[in-house]
């Protein structure tokens, strides 16, 4: 087998000269590397509710701006902006008081998401941006949405790089954080806000379910691997990039898996690829170590 | 709005209501509101597998917030809840994704599944319901002292020869039943508000778990209750209701809070803050 019958075995025919799939390629790689800076950090203070909760959360002002015929990106971003407020606002410091906020603001907000999902559906009689928002469609992405994303992306990233050293302090110990006279509060609230503009980045581009598999996976994994910091970042980036990429190349490929010809979707291969890891590297670690993670106090 | 076809409506939201108070009380206690908003999303995708294989819907939701239950305690043995619970809804998202683009049949139920469909209860959905819920607040009365206490002060109660990990198990196998139960008839979101919310007010107005039990129940179906009653009147949708009486709840808690701990002096150091 020659290494071109290999690569059009692994590419099925037309991958690369495909504009959708360059889009995606390049959108999905955009969302992968701040999910993983961002993930880090995420995993680190324990706030995976809060991430995955934004995504949820994002659904009501994007169905809020598809009423009013804003674009949803816009409304993802002020609604979850709004709601990383709130979360801070209620969320007393201590993790499990944390996890009531999101709780309630997820709940309110679902509430709303309801609300103005039922006057889309009933003002256009669509249902699709029920699930498109949820499961995300990362083919049907237009070109002109790169530069969009790419200047929410670094303005993420640049929050992260500002906030680098006290956000890293008060992740591993807020107490420490804060008898070094870090503002602990108020670099907490600047990591929410930085983790609620990548999230509406990756949920209204890819999904909810890919935005919290790409925040989540990839940074556990690293974490898992090593426990500096930078070289965590860089990993939870590559696996978060090579995760994405495998997976629009299979749901491509999968075309021609059926005869029925149905593509599967690129988030179920990205998730299951991020699982599998997750687990392969969970066993593999786990007998070595079972001294517990970076736990703050649970 | 007490008509015949009402009825069923208004018997299931009740029993969903008392099973949400009931478990909500230890959800809140042991912060697991992700598991409670993970269970339930994962039982939507169960829905989408049963829709493909063609058995009946709520075999799928109480297969797959099962599988939600077990995958995340086994995660969670080694690694952080939330990183476990995470990786588990995402999973379980990932493979209802994958169903949902394999039938045409099931896009059309997401809305109602995702924000409930209340006003339309069946009869022959009633003892499912009913059955579930008696198993569930069955397993919580059994279950009562050993969780209280794991919940509360997880190290003392190892020491006494409860596992944790165990009872993180039993606990979720419980939300998992409550999910299997409620999700039919009230939606995946609705579940969700309802263990967290009334609960969590609850909680804020008195540290006696047996009080606060019993209070958060009645919140739950003060809540359920006057939102059924304001969709029916006003036609929009029960979810809307359920998630803006429910933050104002637990907004009016805070506020009390906040009035009474102004006027005594010292606050009291409230037993429960061992919890965190």
């Amino acid at each position: 087998m020659t290494l071109t019958s290999l690569g059009s075995w692994f590419f099925e025919p037309g991958f690369f000269s495909n504009s959708p799939v360059r889009v995606a390629l390049t959108i999905g790689a955009i969302a992968a590397v701040v999910s993983g800076v961002v993930g880090v950090f995420t995993v680190m203070r324990g706030q995976s509710f809060a991430g995955h909760s934004l995504a949820d959360i994002g659904t009501a002002g994007g169905s809020a701006a598809f009423l009013v015929g804003a674009n949803p990106l816009y409304g993802f971003v002020a609604m979850n902006l709004l709601a990383a407020g709130a979360m801070e606002l209620l969320g007393v410091r201590r993790p499990r008081g944390r996890d009531v906020a999101t709780g309630i603001v997820l709940g309110a907000s679902l509430g709303l998401a309801a609300l103005f999902l039922y006057w889309d559906t009933t003002s256009t009689s669509t249902t699709g941006a029920t699930v498109n928002v949820l499961f995300g469609s990362i083919f049907t992405l237009p070109a002109s949405m790169v530069p969009v994303v790419a200047g929410f992306s670094v303005a993420a990233l640049a929050l992260i790089a500002v906030l680098y050293r006290p956000l890293l302090l008060s992740s591993l110990s807020s107490d420490l954080a804060a008898a070094r006279g870090v503002p602990v509060g108020l670099v907490g609230l600047g990591f929410l806000v930085a983790l609620a503009l990548a999230v509406s980045l990756c949920a209204i581009t890819i999904g909810a379910i890919l935005s919290t598999a790409l925040l989540v996976g990839p940074a556990a994994i690293a974490l898992r691997l090593t426990r500096r910091t930078g070289v965590a970042i860089l990993v939870a980036c590559a696996i978060g990039v090579g995760a994405t990429w495998v997976g629009i190349v299979l749901a491509y490929d999968s075309y021609a898996w059926t005869t029925s010809h149905t593509a599967w979707p690129v988030s179920f291969f990205v998730v299951t690829l991020i699982f599998v890891s997750y687990v392969a590297v969970d066993l593999a670690t786990g007998r070595r170590s079972r001294r517990p993670r970076l736990s703050a106090s649970r | 709005m007490f008509s015949s076809f009402m009825l069923n409506t208004w018997e299931a939201a009740t029993i969903v209501a008392i099973v949400a108070g009931v478990v909500g009380f230890f959800t809140v206690l042991r912060g697991a509101a992700f598991a409670a908003h993970a269970l339930p999303v994962g039982a939507f995708a169960g829905a989408a597998a049963a829709t493909l294989v063609g058995v009946s819907t709520l075999l799928g939701f109480g297969a797959f917030s099962l599988l939600g239950a077990l995958t995340i305690s086994a995660l969670g043995r080694r690694a952080r809840s939330d990183v476990a619970t995470a990786l588990a809804v995402v999973m379980m998202l990932g493979l209802g994704s994958l169903f949902l683009s394999l039938t045409s049949e099931y896009a059309q139920q997401v809305y109602s599944l995702l924000f409930g469909q209340v006003l339309g209860v069946s009869t022959n959905e009633l003892l499912p319901t009913a059955v579930l819920a008696a198993v569930c607040v069955l397993g919580v009365a059994v279950l009562y002292r050993p969780l209280l206490w794991s919940s509360v002060a997880p190290a003392a109660s190892e020491a006494r020869g409860v596992s944790a990990a165990r009872m993180e198990l039993a606990f979720l196998l419980v939300v998992a039943v409550a999910t299997t139960m409620a999700v039919p008839v009230v939606g995946t979101l609705l579940v969700f508000t309802l263990l967290i919310s009334p609960a969590a007010a609850a909680r804020s107005f008195s540290a006696n778990p047996m009080v606060a039990m019993a209070l958060s129940v009645l919140l739950a179906l003060a809540t359920v209750w006057s939102s059924i009653a304001l969709s029916y009147e006003t036609n929009l949708p029960v979810g809307f209701f359920v998630g803006s009486i429910g933050a104002a709840t637990y907004a009016m808690s805070r506020l009390w809070v906040a009035a009474r701990g102004r006027r005594r002096v010292p606050a009291p150091a409230r037993p429960a803050a061992v919890a965190g």
